[in-house]
């Protein structure tokens, strides 16, 4: 009896030890899955969620603050995966964030452009280059399209600009199904 | 000649359609009347125009250079006017423009001069050889247009043990190939040698299907003539597709290639015969590539073999043939299995241009898309894939839009060759979910790159932001702590050095704003000549004022009344 409490205590220790090891070692840093849902946003970075970046929405969705359909630069494609990750219902995008619109980038008009900096604090990936009283420019490749630099900007010198196909960004449609119907099964009510 | 050959899994026995085009011997094709050169003729970076408008060129010279290292140079295809460097119809799906360059022949078709750029190549290193099929614009012209020289480069430390010439044109209608073999044996022959020259491969070996006699019989013949060792003709079962790269070596040698490998991972480089002819003639006459052979074919009264200017508009070769451009429906750029319906007719021929097949209306030749119907499961399209995919469950993640499935079930393996289309009861465009699957994938991952770059730039501006507001709020801190120190130490210490002459003038100014304060008193104006009613009330508001202030600094809220009381007096009196 005594040997048997003795052993059960000992090993009870035993592993309450190697575990509180374990969670101390093999901590994780962050919390995945933040990492994980951050990863599956576009990071425009453009705030029509409402929150200030893609990070931090993706901590209000983890902390279950907010909707997965508050994205539109990200569209139908980053509700589906986020539905999936998340084992939730597949929603619409809500029209209070936005619409979908094709994908744009910045230009800025440099005749026009006084050197003010105001857009380039306002850019969140640094994506203009210039100082202030002289021309700035926008870095096209790193542009997300995400529209912040446009109220700033006192002379309205900067505009999107659709991002036109080419052979580059040309791709394969889905084929359309067209299925011919069994006409009994086209008006049911007929029969 | 090799007895030993494998079978590779499907494929399809089709009707080859050939003997139409191989009545006749190939013709040079008419001077067009403008050639169009798309800048891109090629896989990898489009090549740099580096001639103007208005220019005079020669035939040969070239027009727009390499840019980087998987690209093609581009050489004007007869002599002729430069008239526009611009956008123009290319021979893509997408019907999309393309920057091109256009040409006006002026009808002498001089040469540039090619002398100096013929060559002995068995006294060339490999190198140098690679150099001169890369100056000469040379692309794979089987249909993948992959620039040739990489593919003679086996990189540091590889042995390529066989070299295979592929002239197993297996689709329909095209007979380019064969009628290049049947006419220009000897000179696909020492092309081989050159390849062998600079691949340095222990044996070689020229493919042919079964279905062209004429061909085998006449490279056998120049293979003796020549007197090659170590070459053997294969002749392989006509199935399509016997000609795809991986299904020809797994033919000939048994070998598979790897998934996302090159044959060059199983010792293996294989060319085209055109190509191999073309690169002949690019190292002992100097030629650069200008013209190909391609097969003019399907529903026109004369279907033959031209050899043909790169940059020839595809309706001028049509009508050469004698072919109606008003009651066609479409023109299919390649063969029926593999080809795309030319989406601009004004487009031209390029290097990779191997057949134009032309499908009337009302064609009894070309089938019309056939309503798709639900997939009934039969497995017809797995029975003949040639590369052991299940295109069913391709199909049906592809449509599901399930596309790490797709991956999964290995749809990157996918040739596209289009037997399970041909198959398929349900008349089902799989090749077509393949290909929108497979730009799907692509595209979300270039996507996915630029977010991650973007994440990472948001990261390190969020990042600076908070550094800089840090740098900031200590320099302040700073600047506040040395201000107490300042205004603290003067009346103790009168060293002046120290003090900070900006810092001492402040407090100077404040100690002559207090001292103003404390001596001068306001001095009342406009007291001469009062009347006893006006002294009266002056000295009534002082004793109010007075009240006022002893009351303010007893601030209490017994002490309004009074006051109230006393400004009602005022008032009564």
């Amino acid at each position: 009896m005594i040997e048997t409490i003795i052993i059960l205590s000992l090993l009870a220790a035993g592993f309450g030890l190697l575990l509180g090891y374990a969670a101390v070692q093999f901590k994780v840093e962050g919390d995945p899955l933040v990492e994980q849902i951050d990863k599956l946003l576009p990071q425009t970075q453009c705030g029509q969620c409402s929150y200030p970046g893609c990070r931090p929405y993706a901590t209000a969705i983890a902390n279950g603050e907010a909707d997965i359909n508050q994205c539109p630069p990200g569209g139908e494609t980053t509700i589906i995966a986020l539905a999936d990750l998340l084992n939730r219902e597949i929603v619409p995008l809500n029209p209070e964030n936005g619409t979908v619109k094709p994908k744009t980038v910045a230009i800025i008009d440099e005749q026009n452009c006084i050197g003010c900096t105001l857009c380039i604090q306002a850019c969140p990936v640094d994506a203009i280059l210039g100082a202030a009283k002289q021309m700035h420019t926008i870095i096209e490749a790193e542009c997300t399209g995400c529209e912040l630099c446009l109220a700033p900007c006192p002379v309205d010198c900067i505009e999107m600009i659709t991002i036109k196909e080419s052979l580059a960004t040309w791709k394969w449609q889905e084929p359309k199904p067209f299925y011919k119907l069994h006409p009994q099964t086209v008006e049911p009510e007929a029969g | 000649m090799i007895k030993k050959l494998f079978n590779f899994k499907g494929g399809l026995r089709l009707t080859g359609h050939k003997a139409a085009s191989t009545q006749h011997p190939v013709m040079p094709a008419k001077l067009p009347s403008i050639i169009i050169l798309p800048l891109n003729q090629h896989i990898g970076v489009p090549a740099e125009p580096i001639v103007s408008v208005g220019q005079h060129v020669l035939k040969g010279q070239k027009i727009a250079k390499a840019t980087d290292y998987v690209s093609a140079p581009i050489h004007a295809s007869t002599s002729g006017y430069i008239r526009h460097i611009g956008p123009h119809a290319i021979p893509h799906p997408s019907g999309l423009q393309a920057t091109c360059i256009t040409l006006e022949p002026d009808g002498e078709d001089q040469w540039t001069d090619l002398q100096n750029h013929a060559h002995d190549y068995t006294n060339m290193d490999p190198s140098a050889l690679r150099n001169l099929i890369r100056d000469a614009g040379i692309v794979g012209l089987g249909g993948a247009g992959f620039p040739s020289f990489i593919k003679l480069n086996p990189g540091p430390g590889r042995t390529i043990d066989t070299l295979i010439l592929n002239g197993a044109e297996c689709e329909p209608y095209i007979t380019c190939d064969d009628m290049l073999m049947r006419e220009r044996a000897d000179e696909i022959v020492a092309g081989l040698m050159i390849l062998r020259y600079a691949l340095q491969a222990s044996h070689c070996i020229i493919a042919i299907e079964d279905n062209k006699p004429q061909a085998i019989s006449a490279v056998e013949q120049a293979i003796n003539k020549l007197n090659v060792p170590d070459t053997q003709l294969a002749i392989v079962p006509t199935r399509y597709p016997a000609g795809g790269e991986k299904q020809l070596i797994y033919t000939i040698t048994g070998k598979e290639v790897p998934k996302n490998g090159l044959p060059i991972h199983v010792g293996v480089v294989c060319q085209n015969v055109g190509t191999t002819a073309a690169i002949y003639r690019a190292i002992n006459h100097g030629e650069p590539l200008v013209s190909r052979y391609m097969t003019i074919a399907g529903d026109i009264d004369k279907p033959c073999n031209l050899e043909v200017l790169l940059g020839t508009p595809v309706t001028e070769l049509i009508e050469q043939c004698q072919g109606n451009i008003e009651t066609l429906d479409r023109i299919i750029m390649g063969g029926p299995m593999m080809g795309f319906a030319l989406p601009n007719l004004t487009s031209p021929v390029i290097k990779t241009t191997n057949c134009v097949t032309v499908a009337n209306k009302n064609s009894d030749k070309f089938q019309h898309k056939k309503p798709m119907m639900p997939c009934i499961r039969c497995g017809s399209c797995a029975d003949v894939c040639p590369v052991n995919l299940l295109p069913q469950q391709l199909y049906w993640h592809a449509s599901a839009k399930e596309l790490d499935k797709t991956q999964a079930f290995n749809l990157f393996d996918c040739i596209e060759c289009g037997c399970c289309d041909y198959v398929c009861p349900s008349h089902i465009p799989l090749v077509q979910y393949y290909r929108y699957a497979k730009a799907e994938i692509w595209q979300r991952e270039k996507e996915t790159q630029k977010s991650n770059i973007a994440r990472e730039r948001f990261e390190f501006r969020e990042k600076r932001l908070a550094r800089e507001k840090a740098e900031r709020e200590a320099r302040l801190k700073k600047k506040k702590e040395a201000a107490l120190k300042t205004a603290e130490s003067p009346p103790q210490e009168d060293s002046k050095p120290t003090v900070d002459p900006k810092q001492a003038a402040i407090l100077a100014a404040l100690e002559r704003t207090k001292t103003k304060q404390t001596t001068q008193k306001v001095q009342p104006k406009n007291i001469d000549n009062l009347t006893d009613e006006q002294k009266q009330m002056i000295a009534e508001i002082d004793a109010r004022r007075t009240q006022q202030r002893q009351q303010s600094t007893v601030a209490s809220k017994t002490a309004s009344p009074p006051a109230n009381t006393a400004r009602r007096e005022t008032h009564s009196e």
